[in-house]
């Protein structure tokens, strides 16, 4: 564990112990497993998210990707009868598709990350909402779904499997991240990309590589999720949570600026996240002021970083500065 | 008296970067500075523009005193920089540059910028400078020798009583380094002051009415109009005779088997061509001007902007290097000119850094195999001598010289056939200059093909095996050991034919 990762563990026990004393309620097996499902539903599609920001690139069109993935779900069960597994794999083979278009245009055709995932946010949910004529699709009752609906939405020994899910899908991106050859290669690329590209690595390969693991992780969430809420409304459904993820990302240590941060910290970041959520409504905090919390608390980390940071590498800086100034 | 310095000192820790420096500059005169890197000239010239203070002397502008300047002052004082970095904003335009921070404004409190009136400021300081452009010209468009003239245009707006110029040649062709020395004669002619900052010791002899040369943080020589030719600055910058740092090959080079390269177009020369052969066993120095096009060649034979035309064979074999992961797969490797944009990923460690090319090679079914990544980056630590505590050190908190050898060690961990070497030492301390030297060595008796592009003269005349001399896109001629001497490289790079073949034809 990092020194961030600490940092945020230290700083969840700290807010849960002083939400516990006010109202034991969040303490509560109830209140821990409610929790715990939205940390998996929010949890998976963040790391694909820091998967992204490592590469120095941003997803915006996540939400998005939630509400299309969605209807399209929900048409081809509850609407044609579709049997579930196929709908599974196309909802999964359209977010790898998304992730690939947006790594390649990123990467081949150099536009910026930012512009294009801002025109797959507003193009997916366009395309979401004329698909259906903006009315909201349910699950109703669809026929054969029980298997995938326990999966999906169920539990085992009370624990969500959502949660389950996260852990699992942590620890596979974990190892791919901090111990294969690719997620070297992502952080080298985030780091330094004509260094890397000077080492003989295929960047752009890796760049889109991220994206499409991102667009996967994003098609997994869009399952449970629309599980999760069991109809999904066009123009409501997932909005915001790109900014949910990228917030998750940057308080779990990520640089906007790419090359930095690690599975751990984004989970912990989605913990921090859901338990502000969760203390805002067992503090009978009024919710409206929910954005507040999170942007508050998000900056205050922010801040306490950068003065950590500030003061951890001052005196090197100030040694590099006589040294380089002497060498001239 | 427009400039008197009077025993300028500056010491850093560990360093004494000037030591009782005194120069003096009239108005209406060139003043050449001459010194070999790290002789003081930057830092005296820092003093100047108010960015560095003295510890030590005083400065006299038009007979006041100051113990030190700030940047302010020196502006205020009439002193203008032309940098050899140019520091011109290229998003903007011409009348923009040289009037920024100075801008007319209309409008009372909303301070607009009255453009028409900028123009009308800057179009006949562009016609005294004899530019070629207008003062609506964006910046973006222009040359850098146009940029230049923005910049000298800037310094005159200023109203400018001394103007420096710091290496201001060395990214000009020879006609446009021609119109540049005319345009200095023309502001010597109006009454400026000029301190004239350059390794070309042609452009200090023609335009210099006196040169104060230093070495070591010390003036070492003031040499009046008639003694000023290139063996006296020589003699007084190097003050020693030039160190032999040559060691032969321990056995001769091979003829066959090297790095052939075969009328091969790079993206900056697309009307010239490039033939070279580089034996195994071989330091072939490549000397030149900036912006010969040593660098593009690099690029090309790294595959990092792929040739155009023209062939690349190794050991015989026809090559197609479309990128560097193609060039790295045949053994052709690159060590960057600048190590810290290409060469390395300064925030990973030694051991990180050293895997990165190879990293497949340390890794089973995709997972890093972090023992044996530290097993090879710690032997190449060892056998490289870099000091480190541990090869888990983050590459940026070392030296220069010691991030160089972390690039070496990087290819040396793999099997390397041609090593192209990129001004290998820029920015490297004396000492581990000659063990990077000791290392080419080593590398070339052990059969690589190395490859050193350099514009230390020193470097490429006490490494190199034979030297390569390129002069606007292409190799105006290659020297053997014994024809390898300043003189001969200077005349190849500026386009002339070297001495013994002029004697050649003289005796004949």
């Amino acid at each position: 564990m990092g020194r961030k990762e600490l940092g945020l563990a230290a700083l969840i026990v700290g807010i849960a112990a002083i939400t516990a004393g006010l109202n034991p309620q969040f303490l509560s097996t109830v209140n821990l497993m409610n929790m715990a499902n939205l940390i998996g539903l929010f949890g998976i599609f963040s790391i694909g998210q820091g998967l992204i920001i490592i590469t120095g690139g941003i997803d915006l069109s996540v939400g998005s990707i939630f509400a299309l993935l969605g209807v399209v779900f929900l048409d081809l069960t509850a609407n044609m009868g579709i049997a579930w597994p196929f709908a599974v794999l196309v909802v999964l083979a359209l977010g790898l598709l998304m992730g690939l278009v947006h790594g390649l245009l990123v990467t081949r055709l150099g536009l910026q990350p930012f512009v294009v995932t801002l025109c797959g946010l507003l193009i997916y949910r366009g395309a979401a909402r004329y698909y259906t004529g903006d009315s909201t699709i349910s699950l109703g009752y669809a026929e054969g779904l029980d298997a995938i609906t326990w999966l999906a939405a169920g539990r085992s020994y009370g624990v969500p499997h959502s949660f389950l899910a996260l852990i699992l899908v942590a620890i596979v991106v974990g190892v791919v991240l901090h111990r294969s050859v690719f997620g070297r290669y992502l952080f080298a690329v985030g780091r330094n990309e004509e260094a890397a590209r000077y080492s003989g690595i295929r960047t752009g390969a890796v760049v889109t590589g991220a994206y499409v693991l991102g667009g996967l992780l994003a098609g997994i969430s869009t399952l449970l999720l629309v599980f999760y809420t069991s109809s999904v409304s066009p123009s409501s459904f997932g909005n915001f949570y790109e900014l949910y993820a990228i917030a998750a990302a940057v308080l779990g240590g990520c640089s906007l600026r790419g090359g930095e941060g690690s599975v751990l910290g984004i989970v912990l970041g989605t913990v921090l996240l859901q338990v502000l959520q969760n203390l805002v409504n067992i503090l009978g905090i009024p919710s409206s002021l929910n954005f507040a919390v999170m942007g508050g608390v998000i900056l205050i980390g922010a801040l306490a970083d950068r003065q950590l940071a500030r003061r951890k590498s001052a005196p090197a800086r100030m040694a590099a500065k006589g040294a380089a100034v002497a060498a001239e | 008296m427009l400039l008197e310095l009077e025993g300028i000192g500056k010491s850093y820790p560990g360093v004494r970067a000037l030591d009782g420096v005194s120069l003096h500059l009239e108005a209406g005169e060139v003043l050449g500075l001459v010194g070999e890197n790290g002789a003081g000239k930057s830092t005296l010239m820092k003093v100047l523009g108010g960015v560095v203070r003295p510890d030590a002397g005083r400065i006299r502008l038009h007979g006041r005193d100051f113990p030190q300047l700030s940047i302010a002052e020196a502006g205020a004082q009439g002193i203008a920089f032309v940098h050899q970095e140019l520091s011109v904003f290229d998003n903007l335009d011409v009348a923009a540059n040289v009037l920024m921070g100075r801008e007319p404004v209309w409008g009372g409190p909303l301070r607009l910028v009255d453009r028409r009136a900028a123009r009308a400021e800057v179009a006949p300081l562009l016609a005294r400078l004899g530019a070629d452009f207008g003062p609506e010209a964006p910046v973006a468009t222009l040359s850098i020798a146009q940029r230049q003239m923005v910049e000298i245009a800037r310094a005159l707006s200023m109203r400018a009583r001394i103007i420096i110029f710091d290496e201001p040649t060395s990214s000009l062709t020879l006609s446009e380094t021609d119109r540049l020395l005319a345009t200095i004669a023309a502001l010597r002619e109006a009454g400026t002051g000029i301190i004239y900052i350059s390794h070309r010791l042609g452009e200090i002899t023609t335009c210099a009415d006196r040169v104060t040369c230093l070495r070591d943080g010390r003036v070492v020589g003031h040499l009046a109009r008639g003694e000023i030719n290139h063996a006296t600055m020589t003699r007084l910058m190097i003050g020693r005779d030039l160190k032999s740092l040559y060691t032969p090959p321990a056995a001769a080079p091979r003829e066959e088997g090297g790095l052939r390269i075969e009328a091969l177009v790079t993206e900056a020369f697309p009307d010239r061509s490039i033939d070279l052969a580089l034996r195994p066993g071989e330091i072939l120095g490549l000397a030149g001007l900036v912006g010969a096009g040593r660098t593009s060649l690099a690029r090309a034979l790294f595959g990092v902007e792929p040739a155009l035309a023209g062939g690349i064979s190794l050991g015989g074999r026809e090559l197609r290097i479309g990128s560097p992961r193609e060039a790295i797969a045949e053994g052709i490797y690159l060590v960057p000119e600048d190590r810290k944009r290409s060469g390395l990923v300064l925030d990973m460690t030694i051991a990180e850094n050293v895997s990165l090319p190879d990293l497949a090679g340390h890794a089973r079914a995709g997972l890093v195999s972090g023992g044996s990544e530290v097993r090879v980056a710690e032997a190449q630590r060892q056998s490289l001598r870099i000091r480190a505590p541990g090869v888990a050190v983050r590459a940026g908190t070392l030296s220069g010289g010691n991030q160089q050898k972390v690039v070496l060690g990087k290819w040396l961990a793999m099997r390397p056939r041609a090593l192209i070497f990129d001004e290998p030492t820029r920015g490297v301390d004396v000492g581990a200059k000659g063990e990077i030297y000791a290392l080419m060595r080593g590398l070339a008796d052990r059969g690589v093909a190395v490859l050193m592009i350099s514009s230390d003269m020193e470097e490429v005349i006490g490494v190199s095996d034979r030297v390569a001399v390129m002069h606007e896109g292409r190799i105006a001629g290659t020297l053997a050991r014994h024809e390898v001497n300043e003189p001969n490289i200077l005349r190849l790079a500026t386009g002339q034919q070297p001495e013994q073949h002029m004697a050649t034809v003289e005796a004949e």
